[in-house]
């Protein structure tokens, strides 16, 4: 196409390209350099502003779930201090590391690609795709825990509690004998397992009312270890079918923020049952996770295409700009994760 | 792309080890000291969350965290030797992150909802959401 444009009304003797006699021998030296390119500092410095403003719409891209996590948790700090609970600080540090020695296998990558050491170039590619790979695998055990038992986002929000899956030791009843917690909540859960849309009507039927299932406003999360455990069993069970509306709401004023901050044993199932709002905490974990999720996914195609040049030697010190954009994008992944990290485990 | 047809035998293959044409050459130390001190910031990120220093471990966690990007931007993406208008296309989205955010929490933690009912009532008593 840019053959047509330029070839038709040149004045100077020019060849198919479009090029003058200089210009064609230049390229002809650099096969590398495209045509319309004087010279390829020009080409690698036009390439790299353009990712540059790439990696900027991708910040403002997560500026925007950022800001809905500061509005989320400045108004509910209590949601976050408890729903961090289903999280596994482990599995988020592992994470961390993963992702930061694949940046730093992808910054050797470029150091390789820059030197023309394209075996050392292979090695550092596929090493920072096993990083990735290893990072969604991570986030696969993450969220197919979270999806079994229940605690996901929205009206959905359900958490039981499985056998031998607790992310954290509790000293509540809950988790002291959490068989009788899945016996007594089964009837709930067998039901979300068959439908998974949460049909509140189908499911309001089966258990029976609790006696009493809006604690007193001073009770503490360890009161609850007071509590019957077929009691607690049927305030679990509860979470999703009570009507929301004000007397929904009361509950979730009793776990104060003080009181979550010093009990270090805080059973997340257990204050589901009173935390109605606890479902906020997931909705921002999976959009958060969810969307650099997807940028871990994008990266790896990216980089198995940077991969494939690279095994047919595309690069070396004359060209590597595919590795150097590719690679800049991969650290913006690793960024956002840098961020992600302290924002949604480590919650104080 | 122009070019991409062209057999890829008549390209010189530069030796390994030749300096790059174009760009900046961060070296393997560097890198390496990087990727190091981002671990031990991320060790130290994991054991700040014990101390319990109330609100301030937000802050500190932001702050290692901040620490943790820079480093990033700095080494592994090039900007320390980069020219410098690709750092004010970068520092430019983070400083509209940053506007958005405070515009963003302002009314949560500017907002004195206990004042609304009677200077609504008083500069808009028309509106039926103020009336008792």
């Amino acid at each position: 196409m840019a053959d047509a444009v330029y070839g038709a009304d040149e004045q100077r003797p020019v060849d198919e390209h479009g090029h003058d006699a200089a210009s064609h021998a230049a390229h002809e030296q650099m096969p590398y350099l495209q045509h319309h390119w004087e010279t390829p500092a020009q080409q690698f410095d036009a390439g790299k502003l353009g990712m540059w403003l790439f990696l900027a719409t991708e910040i403002l891209f997560f500026a925007g779930l950022f800001c809905a996590y500061a509005v989320l948790r400045r108004n509910h700090p209590e949601v976050f201090l408890v729903g961090q609970h289903f999280l596994d600080v482990k599995w988020g540090a592992i994470n961390t590391v993963v992702l930061i020695l694949s940046s730093f296998t992808m910054a050797l990558g470029v150091w390789c690609a820059q030197t023309s050491r394209k075996n050392g170039l292979i090695v550092c590619l596929i090493l920072t795709l096993a990083g990735a790979f290893t990072f969604m695998a991570i986030k696969y055990v993450e969220y197919s825990h979270k999806i079994h038992e229940g605690i996901v986002w929205g009206h959905n929000f359900n958490p039981q509690r499985h056998n031998g899956h607790g992310s954290h030791a509790s000293p509540t009843a809950a988790s002291a004998d959490p068989t009788h917690v899945v016996a007594g909540g089964g009837a709930a859960d067998h039901a979300a397992a068959a439908a998974p849309s949460g049909d509140a009507a189908d499911e309001s039927a089966q258990p029976p009312p609790a006696p009493d299932h809006s604690p007193a406003p001073s009770a503490a999360p360890t009161a609850a270890a007071a509590t019957s455990t077929a009691q607690l069993a049927l305030e679990v069970s509860q979470v999703g079918l009570a009507p929301p509306g004000p007397s929904g709401l009361a509950p979730a004023a009793v776990l104060e923020p003080a009181a979550a901050d010093h009990a270090h044993g805080v059973d997340p199932y257990e204050a589901a049952g009173r935390m109605r709002d606890l479902h906020l905490f997931m909705s921002v974990y999976f959009a958060l996770t969810g969307l650099h999720g997807i940028h871990v996914l994008a990266g790896i195609v990216a980089i198995s295409l940077v991969l494939w040049q690279a095994i047919k030697g595309k690069y070396n010190s004359d060209y590597y700009t595919h590795v150097d954009l590719v690679g800049l994008y991969w650290h913006v992944v690793d960024l956002v994760w840098i961020f992600l990290f302290p924002l949604l485990y480590l919650i104080h | 792309m122009a070019h991409s047809s062209q057999p890829m035998t008549t390209v010189r293959q530069p030796a390994p080890g030749t300096a790059p044409r174009v760009g900046h050459l961060v070296g393997v130390p560097v890198l390496l000291a990087t990727a190091v001190a981002l671990l031990i910031l991320t060790w130290l990120t994991v054991a700040a969350k014990s101390i319990d220093l109330g609100p301030l471990n937000l802050y500190i966690a932001m702050f290692i965290a901040v620490i943790k990007a820079a480093l990033v931007c700095l080494f592994f993406m090039h900007l320390k030797y980069d020219r410098p208008f690709n750092s004010i296309v970068f520092i430019a989205s983070v400083l509209f992150l940053a506007l958005f955010l405070w515009l963003a929490v302002l009314d949560t933690i500017t907002y004195r909802s206990e004042m609304l009912p009677p200077t609504a009532k008083e500069f808009a008593p028309n509106l039926t959401r103020f009336k008792q």
